[in-house]
């Protein structure tokens, strides 16, 4: 009965030690089934070498995005050479250039679909120093989404992410539950 | 066992209801306890900032049983229903349910003494009668008894002014005039208000119009009215739980001041002259029956911020509030607002609020901001769809469903988040119309007109805009958006628009 009681008991413990791995392994399955970018590795490309990309900062009436020609770091795919123009819009700039995302916001992650969708996911930053108004909160996301897709022929439509996780809005105007499409209305 | 059946009250109260005010009558700290037999005051205890009743006092009123059992809990029964309370600890258990309070139960000498919320959290479940915890007003309303809760607001339109009175749940009133003052008698038990109902009038009110509203007795009130009162129109509708009651007072001629002009529009042959617009309360249009306002932000969610100090979402609340009187009284048309006080909204509510009470028009109205200090100027957005977004509303077609008392029926199914499509074009046009309508009496941004995705419009089943009335961020603008000429000449812009949209709509018809 005792030698029962004891198997039964180790049986238990191995299930349950089972059941922890398992339950540590998970994510790192799912997270392979996504081919997500990482800001921070370094792009697999030479050294120095630069491509010509157009980033968008708020135009002198304070209503558009104007577009200015920057040099990015090459990258030798379309997810990563994404990274590097993004992570290049989200510098900081000084006068007379002002940025349409708020100071702090940094890229966490940017994945591509294949069907030229991109998700590109912001620190929280760009919501919490979001100032808030509509044509502001526009500016900020098509600054984004024609970033990319200005940049990128292939890559259509852009997801707006925050921390992670879809968002409704920014700051309560722009529906950001869709991807967007390149819009450069907003550049004058 | 019912309120009638009380043994305690009809004991202790065989007159009718008292005369007195609830607010007055209940001076903390004290507990008004109040049913079909009459009212009772139960001493309210306070502990730190929470406020407390003694358990023994409500044993003695809602002939509980309490018992301190031998491990420490504390047990309260009612016709075999029980709470068990733990010293220390702010769960309860309810009939087997938990419940939390905001404090635990304290022992003040021999007796024990709970937070008001156990009333409502606690009590009331296992209680065979309704008992209604209306704490702000230190209420505790036992049994089938009609208690409104009253709210008086006053708007200054102009010469003239509002006065809006609230009572929910629903409650019908009459209005008449008694010499220098207006008598509102409910329907009622008693009314639930704060008292005074109506803080002293500010430097925003129409001077010598409306001195003070007052309660009278248990079921009145009173407007005292000013030299300038020359008359008033009252009526009343059903918000929801609330039976709103509007009454608009009018100045004497000899002493008005200046009322906002209607903005001329000599480039628009369909807009009306000031000398041909309706008179309040007219009945209805038949294009346009109900408009809602929608005033941004609120809560939490402040909006813009501007340099001055000004919140977005105390400026959109008081512009909503003027467009939602200058509709009503001038029009007759019924204007809701997706909040009326300083509260969140979640966006889909306030599109909910517009889409459940078929509105014919939605009207979102906010502040804007730029980084770029210099921004400036109005503007009117429309919703924007992609292809894609089009094509599935298209797509998404009818669906024959059955009906009551048999056959079947086509239900137009249109997805919750691209309602908007069917109306773009009349959301379009309306967007014209306040541009035109604008034009000379608002600043315009150098776009005027835009269309972007915005979320709250996505949904709107009928046309719908948004207006960002200005730039906070921009010195300028705050100073003058804030300003009642802005604000006076923005609403009627807007009326004037929403009288040639309306016309619009009607000639459309006719053709």
């Amino acid at each position: 009965m005792t030698a029962r009681r004891a198997l039964a008991i180790a049986g238990l413990v191995a299930v349950a030690m089972a059941f922890v791995w398992v339950i540590r392994t998970a994510p790192r399955w799912r997270s392979t089934t996504r081919a997500v970018v990482a800001p921070s590795p370094t792009a697999p490309a030479p050294p120095g070498r630069k491509i010509k990309a157009r980033l968008f900062y708020i135009s002198e009436s304070g209503t558009k995005l104007t577009g200015i020609e920057r040099d990015v770091a090459y990258a030798e795919n379309a997810a990563e050479q994404a990274r590097e123009i993004v992570a290049a819009q989200v510098d900081a700039v000084a006068e007379p250039l002002v940025s349409a995302l708020p100071a702090g916001t940094t890229l966490r992650a940017l994945f591509l679909t294949d069907n030229g969708q991109a998700f590109v996911d912001l620190s929280r930053e760009v919501v919490v120093g979001h100032p808030g108004g509509t044509v502001s909160e526009l500016l900020t996301v098509y600054t984004i989404v024609n970033v990319v897709t200005a940049n990128l022929p292939a890559i259509t439509s852009v997801q707006v992410l925050v921390d992670g996780k879809e968002v409704d809005t920014l700051a309560g105007h722009v529906d950001l539950r869709r991807p967007l499409a390149k819009n450069l209305a907003w550049v004058q | 066992m019912n309120a009638r059946s009380f043994p305690f009250l009809s004991a202790l109260f065989s007159l009718a209801l008292a005369i007195s005010l609830l607010s007055q009558s209940a001076a903390p700290p004290s507990l008004t306890l109040l049913s079909r037999d009459g009212r009772r005051p139960l001493p309210i205890v306070m502990a730190g900032d929470q406020e407390f009743i003694g358990l023994d006092e409500l044993a003695g009123v809602f002939q509980l049983a309490v018992h301190e059992e031998s491990f420490g809990a504390i047990t309260v029964s009612y016709k075999g229903k029980t709470i068990v309370l733990t010293p220390d600890q702010t769960l309860a258990s309810v009939s087997g349910r938990l419940i939390s309070l905001p404090a635990p139960p304290v022992r003040r000498g021999a007796r024990w003494i709970v937070p008001l919320e156990f009333i409502s959290r606690a009590l009331a479940p296992i209680y065979d009668v309704r008992l209604d915890l209306r704490k702000p007003s230190h209420l505790l309303i036992v049994g089938d008894v009609h208690v409104p809760r009253i709210t008086v607001r006053y708007d200054p339109l102009g010469a003239a002014g509002r006065l809006t009175i609230d009572a929910t749940p629903r409650a019908n009133s009459t209005v008449t005039q008694e010499g220098e003052h207006l008598t509102i008698k409910f329907d009622a038990d008693a009314l639930d208000v704060p008292n005074p109902p109506l803080p002293p009038p500010g430097s925003q009110s129409s001077p010598g119009l409306v001195q003070a509203v007052r309660v009278v007795d248990a079921t009145t009130l009173a407007v005292d009215l000013g030299p300038r009162f020359a008359g008033f129109k009252s009526a009343a509708q059903p918000v929801d739980t609330t039976m709103r009651l509007v009454i608009d007072v009018v100045a004497a001629q000899t002493e008005t001041t200046p009322a906002p002009q209607p903005a001329p529009a000599p480039d628009l042959p369909g807009a009306p002259a000031p000398s041909e617009l309706p008179p309040a309360l007219n009945p209805p249009s038949a294009s346009i029956r109900t408009i809602t306002v929608d005033p941004g932000h609120g809560g939490d969610d402040e909006g813009v911020k501007g340099a001055g100090g000004a919140k977005e979402k105390d400026l959109t609340l008081s512009v909503a509030r003027r467009v939602k009187a200058v509709i009503e009284g001038r029009l007759g048309i019924r204007a809701l607002l997706t909040r009326d006080d300083d509260r969140n909204v979640p966006i889909d509510e306030r599109t909910a609020i517009a889409n459940n009470n078929k509105a014919d028009l939605f009207i979102s109205v906010h502040l804007n901001a730029s980084r770029r200090r210099s921004a400036s100027g109005a503007s009117i957005f429309c919703a924007a769809f992609d292809q894609a977004a089009h094509a599935t509303a298209a797509s998404s077609g009818a669906e024959r469903l059955p009906t009551f008392g048999g056959g079947l029926r086509d239900i137009e199914l249109v997805p919750w988040d691209l309602a908007q499509t069917r109306h773009i074009d009349q959301s379009t046009t309306f967007a014209a119309i306040l541009e035109q309508q604008f034009r000379g009496h608002v600043p315009l941004a150098d776009t005027p007109v835009d269309h972007a995705p915005l979320r709250v419009l996505e949904s709107s089943n009928m046309p719908a805009v948004l207006i960002e009335l200005g730039y906070l961020t921009n010195a300028d603008q705050e100073k003058l958006i804030t300003g009642d000429a802005f604000q006076n000449a923005f609403v009627q812009a807007i009326y004037d628009a929403v009288v040639r949209f309306r016309d619009a709509l009607a000639e459309a018809a006719t053709q």
